[in-house]
């Protein structure tokens, strides 16, 4: 049944190539059909693969596909061949299945656009290449899907702008990806100038006989890891993600949450030996840029009010915990959060998406409240969500954070505290975010009208940090518009937010850390991994010290939140004048405290991120515009100049070849 | 009177039995893609003038293809004579002319570019009302030149190869009488060329002078013979003939007609230009300095770099400020001279074969770039602005997608034939152990990209709302049979070499310059 | 020592026509200067076929006359060109196209 690997990517491919000929023919709904039906005949193959890998011992599973010899190269070659192996198939069997339900989704969302069929021609395509980004047996093959997948992103991201100067997000992820591709090229050619190979058998066989010396595998680690930083968008190159959630919400689930952005985390579990192979410092150094990325990301939400933007900055923050699961050898946490992290964070991103589609294209949450009435499945399922990212057990974030916490408490106190931090901010922004859109339901009935009539007076206003993304003036048009009551979405929407809850509900059973036969995928992911999973010497009482700790934090951020968000409008609209001022001083201290220098703080990082990082990724850009136009003067159009240049380069070249000469 | 003539006819006799003239021996057979491609040239300019129903429309486009399959076919025995063990390279008139499996493939890539610039031309020339036979016999002339080129194994017949091609193509670059630009573009490039084939001739004359010989075998055996102890004349010979190879394969800083030349000439000229005339001038260079003067590779291996980097850089950064795409596509193609150079920099045949590797895909990629660029500049060859692109994708969706594919190509995306290029050459640079030309290899590649994306935004979005209902029907491009059959061929090429490349890599392999020493 | 002056005076040769044709503006003068590059490029090879004794030298001059004859005559046929369409022959006016 291993054979059948090829079909894996081999089918959406089919649909992608069906969509290019006969899309338009094809029309709405039976191009979206199509191409759901080809996502799901990929995850019925992936499920044969897998219990044909099930079938195999322990020891045995690794399977090569040769497809052809595909880039010669001298002496040596390079195959288009699928390695499968325990961690390709894990991470294929959940992009085809959570692909399948967000095609699925798309079908409902995408309704009445006049692009319908080539929005599905591009989720096809980019589910291609994803399947050949996890299953190739080469980096070359993964480089292949690294660019489609990137390219797919950027058409994906650009799909609803019709002018250039809006197009600036797609540019943004372009500019800041080819920064993270340069990295992996280079990483590439240095592999395959020390070994003379780019197939991850031969990396990793000779990074475990110590064939590769540990300063080039330093070497190698370092330049994935630029490349991972620009596709898994950690600091400083994440800021295209934030920008690429223009784009269709399906997208941002599927892309941007699920998939391409953990394209890097994958990477690094795949060459794991190199990693082991490198100097000690690199897991260190891996392990501050994902709880920094964690850490400034975390704050960054605090302050958004946009529903997509919070869940942007949110999977960076996700991103964060599993670089630094890597940084502290906790690969098998790290894909395991990878798993719940696609579930839970595409039923968020979908979730809002019904929202926003609900809402009739609103995406500011000051406008929204007390949806969950009006979109019951929804609402359900988008806590269902927020529970398992804020870390409430038994709820699947809560199992793959806490280990993730765990290992980084063995590995660095310090890391361990800012990510803690992190989780207990992940905790208050998601509640924000819950409470903002689907609570404080009576103001929903009776002051919503003149809260909008006047934002100005609002309480809501002056606690809220005002994002600039969001012009005032925006907030005030259409005031009626929402007293039409939001609607609940079709059921091919629901129906993948009901199964992603599920799963978002279970999946912590993949991995439970009671007993050590419950760490079922920790023991499926073994061989792939080849012992370098760092071991936590840790006793039952550290254990659950930093489970109870992480419950406790995420309880307290949920607490907190409901304090600022939910009791205020609980208070502000039902108790007397009294317990008003009261819930007005509680709102204002925290106002002070975490939106007055606390809020000052995420403004800034904010403002850093806008100015300094987005100014280094535009100043990149522009200095080669103003570079070329600088020299552009020197191209002037006179015959004689060229002839100049000829007789410098001429005297310069002679020059040269003169200090070589012997008189 | 009598007695004295027949006195004199008896000393000529005299002097013809002492002093039998030496007359080398010619391989007709091998010569023969040559001599269809000058023949074809010379048969159609007499033909068409003595000929009424040669001026039908098409007709002499089609001689022209005609003329190029030809010669194609004809490459196809000498290939497998060559590629023979038993048999293998020889050369062809006295030692002048080198027929290896490199010299064979040129010709094939020369004779390819004729036959796409023929079938651009075609529409081209009525719709701009240029008289016609003249420019296809010039083309296949160019072409016999370019071929000469790749084949010499004297540095005599290089540069009268070298001559043939450059000032038939002075003229196609002026040909277009009514646009003042392709004068000024045939004019530019005739000053600056004479001024650079002289230089390059002063090269030869220096090496001739150090070694003693114009013949490239002789040379090479020379300089691995002879050690000199005052090498300055050789180097000097060096100097100058890198400086005239620099010109033809605009190099930086060679480069500044380039530009201005590809902008202004009629864009199938430019195509050709692009295109074969590239391939002839890396085969010169490759010829020269890779087997004649390897002994010295270690001289001329660091000004060669210098040429890659400098080539590399400022072709991308130049290329991205620009607004023209014609003139973009040009600095472009100073770029890929660029990567050419980092190929031929390795000196080793793992570089070379990468280097016909790169040219190889270049040549399709860039012939169908420039006839894409063809048909969007319409009646006057001036619409070349990115606005004019704009919203193609909605009136030409056929030809933005192909556009694309050639724009994904020469950006190096996967699975087209430039990522395999440019895949090999890093690898060559690697090898020979050439790290930062690698690096700086790749950080070009990245700049060169958002140029490329340029153009394809350009394609794809329709423009702002206020002139929505101008853009969003897109510019109006007729798309006439040759010149699509002509895209399509170059499309196919470029993705065929891109998924399957190692059927091009054998063969580039096998068409690696060899020394051919006269029997 | 024979060899050292016919080399110094096509090099001194190469120089004048190298900075007649960057210092020129008139067309017909750039042409005459690229004609004197070619010159001292005979008189070279002329020179080192004389010393080496062999022949080829010589052949390469007569080459290179030829082929001068013909550059020169697309090069005047262009000047002409130019000069129908702009009544000059100034090389600084023909400056349409840069950037």
């Amino acid at each position: 049944m291993l054979d059948l690997v090829w079909l894996i990517p081999a089918l959406p491919l089919a649909g992608f190539l069906t969509l290019l000929v006969l899309g338009r023919r094809l029309g709405e709904p039976m191009a979206g059909w199509l191409a759901t039906a080809a996502m799901g005949g990929s995850f019925l193959a992936t499920v044969a693969v897998f219990l044909g890998l099930l079938d195999r011992p322990g020891d045995d599973r690794f399977f090569n596909q040769v497809l052809f010899e595909w880039v010669p190269a001298g002496n040596l070659s390079v195959d288009a061949g699928f390695l499968v192996d325990p961690l390709s198939i894990t991470m294929a069997l959940f992009i085809t299945g959570v692909a399948t339900l967000i095609h699925l989704y798309s079908v409902g969302y995408m309704h009445g656009d006049p692009n319908f069929s080539k929005f599905f021609l591009y989720l096809n395509l980019f589910a291609a290449s994803m399947l050949v980004l996890v299953l190739g047996d080469n980096m070359l093959m993964t480089f292949l899907g690294w660019e489609g997948v990137g390219t797919c992103s950027y058409l994906l991201v650009s799909f609803w702008f019709t002018s250039e100067a809006n197009a600036s997000a797609g540019k943004k992820a372009f500019v800041t990806n080819r920064i993270g591709d340069w990295g992996f090229m280079v990483a590439m050619f240095l592999t395959f100038a020390t070994i003379g190979s780019l197939s991850y058998a031969d990396l990793i066989s000779s990074s475990m006989s110590g064939e590769i010396a540990a300063v080039t595998a330093t070497g190698i680690a370092l330049l994935l890891l630029v490349g991972a930083a620009g596709k898994s968008a950690q600091l400083p190159l994440f800021v295209w993600l934030p920008d690429a959630m223009a784009g269709p919400t399906p997208v941002s689930a599927l892309i941007h949450a699920a998939t391409m952005v953990t394209a890097g985390v994958y990477l690094f579990v795949r060459v794991n030996p190199v990693v082991a192979a490198a100097y000690d410092w690199v897991p260190d150094v891996i392990a501050w840029v994902g709880v920094l990325t964690a850490l400034v990301a975390a704050t960054i939400a605090v302050a958004q009010n946009d529903i997509k933007k919070v869940l942007a900055y949110s999977t960076i923050s996700q991103l964060g915990f599993m670089f630094f699961a890597i940084g502290s050898g906790a690969y098998v946490a790290a894909i395991f959060h990878v798993i719940t992290h696609a579930f839970f964070k595409a039923l968020l991103f979908l979730g809002s998406g019904s929202v926003i589609h609900g809402m009739h294209d609103e995406q500011d949450m000051r406008r929204m409240g007390g949806l969950r009435r009006f979109m019951p499945i929804t609402g359900a399922t988008f806590i269902v969500g927020w529970l398992a990212i804020a870390g409430v057990p038994p709820f699947s974030g809560f199992w793959s954070k806490d280990e993730i916490l765990l290992y980084a408490w063995a590995d660095s106190k310090a890391i361990w505290a800012l990510g803690s931090i992190a989780a207990l901010l992940t905790a208050f922004y998601m509640s924000r975010q819950v409470f903002m859109v689907f609570f404080g339901e009576p103001r929903w009935n009776e002051a919503l009208p003149v809260a909008a009539a006047a934002p100005g007076g609002n309480p809501d206003a002056e606690v809220e940090p005002e994002s600039e993304d969001v012009a005032p003036a925006e907030v005030d048009e259409h005031p009626e518009h929402h007293v039409e009551d939001p609607h609940e979405s079709p059921w091919t929407m629901t129906l993948p937010l009901v199964v992603l809850a599920g799963a978002a509900i279970v999946a912590g059973g993949l991995n439970l850390p009671f007993t050590p036969d419950l760490h079922f995928l920790g023991h499926w992911l073994e061989p792939s991994l080849f012992g370098n999973e760092a071991h936590v010497d840790a006793t039952t009482g550290t254990k659950v010290f930093v489970a109870g700790f992480s419950v406790v934090l995420a309880l307290a951020g949920v607490a907190l939140a409901a304090l600022v968000y939910l009791q205020r409008r609980f208070d502000s609209a039902v108790i007397e004048q009294r317990a008003f001022a009261e819930g007005w001083w509680i709102d204002s201290t925290f106002a002070r405290v975490v939106a007055g220098p606390g809020r000052q703080l995420f403004d800034l990082a904010a403002w850093f991120d806008r100015t300094i990082i987005d100014g280094a990724v535009n100043g990149v850009a522009s200095g080669v515009r103003v570079g070329g136009t600088a020299l552009r003067t020197l191209q002037t159009g006179y015959v004689r100049t060229y002839a100049l240049a000829v007789g410098l380069g001429a005297v310069v070249v002679g020059a040269w070849f003169l200090t070589r000469a012997s008189f | 009177m009598i007695a004295a003539g027949l006195s004199n006819l008896g000393v000529l006799a005299q002097i013809a039995e002492f002093t039998p003239l030496d007359t080398p021996e010619v391989q007709w057979a091998a010569l023969l893609p040559l001599l269809i491609l000058a023949g074809g040239g010379v048969v159609l300019l007499t033909v068409s003038s003595l000929v009424k129903a040669m001026a039908a429309p098409g007709v002499n486009a089609a001689a022209t293809v005609l003329v190029g399959l030809a010669s194609i076919i004809a490459c196809v025995p000498v290939w497998q004579r060559v590629q023979d063990p038993e048999r293998g390279p020889f050369t062809a008139v006295g030692g002048v002319i080198g027929i290896d499996g490199f010299s064979i493939l040129a010709t094939g890539l020369i004779a390819a570019s004729v036959i796409l610039a023929a079938l651009l031309l075609d529409d081209y020339l009525r719709r701009e009302d240029i008289d016609g036979v003249e420019m296809y016999a010039l083309l296949l002339l160019s072409a016999s030149g370019g071929v000469i080129m790749a084949s010499a194994n004297d540095l005599i017949v290089m540069f009268l190869g070298l001559e043939a091609l450059s000032i038939a193509i002075y003229v196609m670059a002026a040909m277009h009488r009514r646009r003042i630009e392709s004068q000024e573009a045939g004019f530019k490039y005739f000053i600056v060329g004479a001024f650079s084939s002289a230089f390059f001739l002063y090269g030869i004359a220096m090496v001739y002078g150090a070694t003693g010989s114009t013949n490239l075998v002789e040379i090479a055996t020379f300089l691995a013979n002879n050690l000199l102890l005052r090498n300055g004349v050789l180097m000097l010979g060096m100097a100058l003939l890198l400086v005239g190879f620099g010109f033809k394969v605009s190099a930086v800083p060679f480069q500044g007609w380039t530009p201005d030349v590809y902008q202004g000439a009629p864009t199938p000229v430019t195509a050709f230009m692009a295109s074969a005339v590239k391939v002839a001038a890396f085969a010169g260079l490759i010829r020269v300095f890779y087997l004649a003067l390897g002994t010295y590779s270690l001289d001329w291996k660091p000004a060669i770099y210098a040429l890659a980097v400098l080539s590399m850089i400022i072709g991308a950064t130049f290329a991205v400020v620009q607004t023209d795409v014609k003139r973009m596509m040009a600095y472009s193609s100073i770029s890929h001279a660029g990567f050419v150079l980092v190929a031929v920099q390795a000196g080793t045949e793992k570089g070379v074969t990468a280097a016909i590797f790169y040219l190889t895909s270049y040549v399709f990629m860039v012939a169908g770039s420039f006839g894409v660029i063809s048909l969007v500049g319409r009646r006057g060859d001036a619409a070349h602005s990115l606005d004019d692109y704009r919203g193609l994708s909605r009136s030409r969706p056929g030809l933005a997608l192909a556009f694309t594919v050639f724009l994904l190509a020469q950006a190096g995306v996967p699975l087209t034939s430039g990522f395999v290029a440019k895949f090999n050459v890093i690898a060559a640079a690697v090898d020979a152990r050439s790290f930062w030309l690698a690096l700086i290899a790749m950080l070009a590649s990245v700049i060169a990209a958002v140029l490329y994306l340029k153009i394809i935004v350009a394609m794809y979005l329709t423009g702002d709302d206020a002139e929505a209902d101008d853009s969003v029907a897109g510019p109006k491009v007729s798309i006439p049979l040759p010149a699509a059959a002509a895209i399509g061929i170059a499309i196919v090429a470029t993705l065929a070499i891109g998924v399957l490349p190692g059927y091009l890599f054998e063969v580039a392999g096998d068409a690696v310059p060899v020394l051919i020493a006269l029997p | 020592m024979l060899l050292t002056n016919f080399l110094m005076l096509s090099s001194i040769l190469f120089c004048i026509g190298v900075y007649g044709v960057l210092a020129r503006r008139n067309a017909v003068m750039v042409l005459m200067s690229i004609e004197l590059i070619l010159n001292a490029v005979n008189i070279n090879l002329v020179a080192f076929g004389t010393i080496h004794g062999s022949i080829s030298g010589h052949v390469f001059a007569l080459f290179i006359i030829a082929v001068a004859a013909a550059e020169v005559g697309v090069g005047l046929a262009m000047v002409l060109l130019i000069y129908r369409n702009r009544s000059s022959i100034d090389l600084d006016d023909v400056d349409l196209l840069k950037g």
